[in-house]
């Protein structure tokens, strides 16, 4: 075990944590602000792959697919602010559960009827193809150091809108309380549109950016957002930096553990038990994480003050 | 006013037991299958194949009207066992077709039998139901789990390979298809991986794979586990580095969406759409002209399902009480299958050829999966010593 193998997978690790962060940005503000669960945000992400892929296909322009699957995916979820979610920011959260799960069949429905059951195929544009020397002897694959770039600049600008801007300010108020921000003339309905749009938008961009990665087809949302839950959970409900703590602690943990645990447990216990039980514990360990956090911090690890 | 009433019921009892005695002649079949979620494609090219096979029966199975009732179970064996519960209790069907997933089949496959009711299987294979659990009313028209890996490690042994580097996801066809492999592969084995069932992200194993550095990889991927690991093990750019081998990955389900990633790929199976016989050259054509798609193995398997029970239906001349006749029938595969003629072996699972498959691209810039040669001739499963039926 060197060390340049754990750095690679360390970086591994942080792949798949900003790829989640992105997710959870949107569904956490969603959550804080409107006190809304949105099951649906994985449809999201489903909806810029598909649009990513099928524009990439038509054209072959790479930087014209991330535009219009950004712009598309906002629009969508505009949409469905707008038409479908607006109307249960007062409901009890088993009735929002229950409606954007709804949502979820409608979705995945919606795109095996556009595009099919099949997988969709898509490749890696061919600027960001190969590999990229990091360190001597560390070759990195450059789509995912892309990735890694692209989730952190994001969570870089993030930052700076919610804690230097006058938008995010209204954000980080209406987390707290939205009454009374309302009552101070402000239309929490457009903050909130606004807020759903651009949560919908990163979502998009997770899953363009997994489009080449992933399986792109329908149901495809449902996979990660189990994860992003995870997130969700550990970061703690509404907040921006526990989300980005949280994907890149969940990030780390999944890869890690499905890189070094067996040989670890190997030097510990019998190696035959060591093969059975690493598997096994490796794909719970995410979850093994969320149950000790909830048990010494139940409100997560950066609540949102509210 | 009461005496309209008195009519209409008496009427309706008509219909009823006419529609009851009209439901006596019709074969009911429950086809369980995943039809929504990420394994939704595999159901579409099962339930597809059982179409085209009813339009080319006539929509006649063995002389009598069919009723098909199809079942999503959403890759969850407790939901396959309700809807194997539904399909036994409320619909009262003949036989019980279908079903992906070993983890599935074995949950399903025990409930349909012990009704005495006949469960097809066109796809999982699980070791149990080939060897001490076999049951005289379960039948597959595919393989058990091991026999196409035995043929991958035949083949590599045959190349002098070793230091292979293994991967499985964590289930129980993972398992048989890792030991399946391992039984008729002679050379080292050098790491055996195993994966979450469903996982998307191999960024973690590929880098353990070339820290490793072994001589060749295999790996048994099914449907979007496949597309994910074949796409990511090209673009960490190991393709050039190791080659790949392996079963149930790169198919006619997968192939279109992962195209030159799997190029120059090896894999090991019992049938392919250039297979040349009579009934393949018919199904393989009608199936691309009605739906405009390449039809893989396991629309064959589904395909032969309803093929071989046309045949035991039609044995005993439409007499669905005439069980032992239908097994009898049955035990005689004699119907035209896919993959050319083949025998059954006591376990009721099908001895039969198995084939090398290398992905390669036409000259229209199509790909798709060749026979390269046959591995195996007539090839039995490893556990049909242990199922005590005598025939």
């Amino acid at each position: 075990m060197s060390l340049l193998l754990i750095l690679e997978q360390g970086l591994n690790g942080l792949q798949f944590g900003v790829m989640l962060f992105l997710m959870a940005a949107g569904l956490t503000l969603v959550f804080g602000i409107m006190n809304l669960v949105n099951l649906a945000h994985g449809s999201l992400y489903m909806v810029g792959a598909y649009l990513a892929a099928t524009v990439f296909a038509w054209t072959g322009s790479w930087a014209l697919a991330v535009a219009l699957a950004l712009v598309g995916t906002l629009v969508a979820g505009v949409v469905v602010e707008l038409i479908a979610l607006r109307t249960l920011y007062e409901r009890d959260h088993l009735d929002q559960v229950l409606a954007t799960f709804g949502l979820i069949l409608f979705f995945n429905e919606l795109v095996a009827i556009l595009w099919g059951r099949a997988a969709l195929y898509t490749s890696v544009p061919a600027a960001l193809a190969g590999y990229v020397e990091l360190l001597p002897r560390l070759r990195y694959p450059t789509y995912r150091a892309a990735v890694i770039l692209v989730g952190l600049a994001v969570a870089l600008l993030l930052y700076v809108v919610v804690a230097r801007t006058r938008l995010g300010m209204l954000i980080r108020a209406g987390a707290s309380n939205r009454t009374m921000v309302a009552a101070l003339g402000v239309n929490i309905r457009l903050l909130s549109t606004l807020v759903f749009g651009g949560g919908a938008a990163l979502a998009g961009l997770a899953g363009l950016m997994a489009g080449p990665i992933y399986a792109v087809q329908p149901g495809m949302g449902e996979q990660i957002l189990i994860q992003v839950f995870v997130v969700i959970v550990i970061g703690g409900i509404g907040s921006i930096r526990g989300a980005l703590v949280g994907a890149i602690l969940v990030g780390m943990v999944d890869t890690l553990g499905r890189a070094f645990l067996r040989p670890v447990l190997s030097t510990l216990i019998a190696p035959t038990a060591a093969d059975a039980a690493g598997p096994a514990l490796a794909s719970i360990l995410i979850y093994v994480l969320m149950a000790a956090v909830l048990f010494f911090r139940p409100q997560g690890l950066f609540p949102a003050r509210g | 006013m009461r005496r309209t009433t008195r009519a209409l019921v008496a009427g309706l009892f008509a219909m009823l037991v006419a529609s009851q005695a009209a439901s006596a002649e019709t074969v009911k079949i429950g086809f369980i299958t995943s039809l929504s979620g990420p394994a939704g494609v595999i159901g579409k090219h099962m339930q597809d194949s059982v179409e085209l096979a009813l339009e080319h029966l006539g929509r006649k199975v063995g002389g009598l009207d069919v009723e098909m009732i199809y079942g999503d179970d959403q890759r969850k064996p407790d939901v396959g066992k309700q809807l194997a519960d539904e399909m036994l209790k409320k619909h009262k069907v003949h036989f019980v077709s279908g079903i992906i997933w070993s983890n599935v089949m074995l949950a399903v496959a025990p409930v349909v039998t012990r009704e005495k009711v006949f469960m097809i299987g066109t796809n999982a294979g699980p070791h149990e139901l080939a060897g001490d659990q076999c049951s005289e009313y379960f039948f597959t028209t595919s393989w058990q789990n091991d026999q196409t890996p035995e043929a991958m490690g035949k083949y590599m042994t045959d190349q002098n390979l070793t230091d292979v580097y293994v991967l499985a996801p964590n289930y129980a066809a993972g398992k048989d298809m890792i030991q399946g492999f391992k039984r008729y592969f002679k050379g080292k084995v050098v790491n055996e991986v195993y994966t979450k069932l469903g996982q998307q992200d191999y960024s973690a194993e590929i880098t353990q794979i070339r820290a490793a550095n072994p001589k060749a990889v295999f790996v048994f991927y099914p449907g979007d586990m496949g597309i994910q690991f074949v796409k990511q093990f090209a673009q960490a750019g190991l393709r050039d580095q190791f080659p790949l081998y392996s079963v149930y990955t790169v198919d006619e389900v997968t192939l279109p969406a992962v195209k030159e990633a799997a190029l120059g790929n090896f894999e090991t199976r019992y049938w392919s759409p250039d297979l040349s016989n009579e009934a393949n050259r018919r199904y393989v054509s009608d199936f691309r002209k009605k739906f405009g798609y390449t039809p893989s193995f396991y629309g064959a398997q589904s395909y032969d399902g309803i093929m071989l029970i046309d045949a035991a239906v039609r044995a005993v001349k439409g007499d669905l009480a005439n069980k032992a006749g239908m097994i009898a029938a049955m035990r005689r595969a004699d119907y035209k299958s896919t993959r050319g003629p083949y025998t059954y072996n006591v376990n009721h699972f099908p001895i039969e050829n198995f084939y090398l498959l290398k992905t390669v691209r036409a000259a229209d810039g199509e790909f798709s999966l060749q026979i390269q040669k046959t591995v195996f001739e007539n090839h039995r499963d490893a556990y049909y010593q242990k199922c005590p039926m005598k025939w």
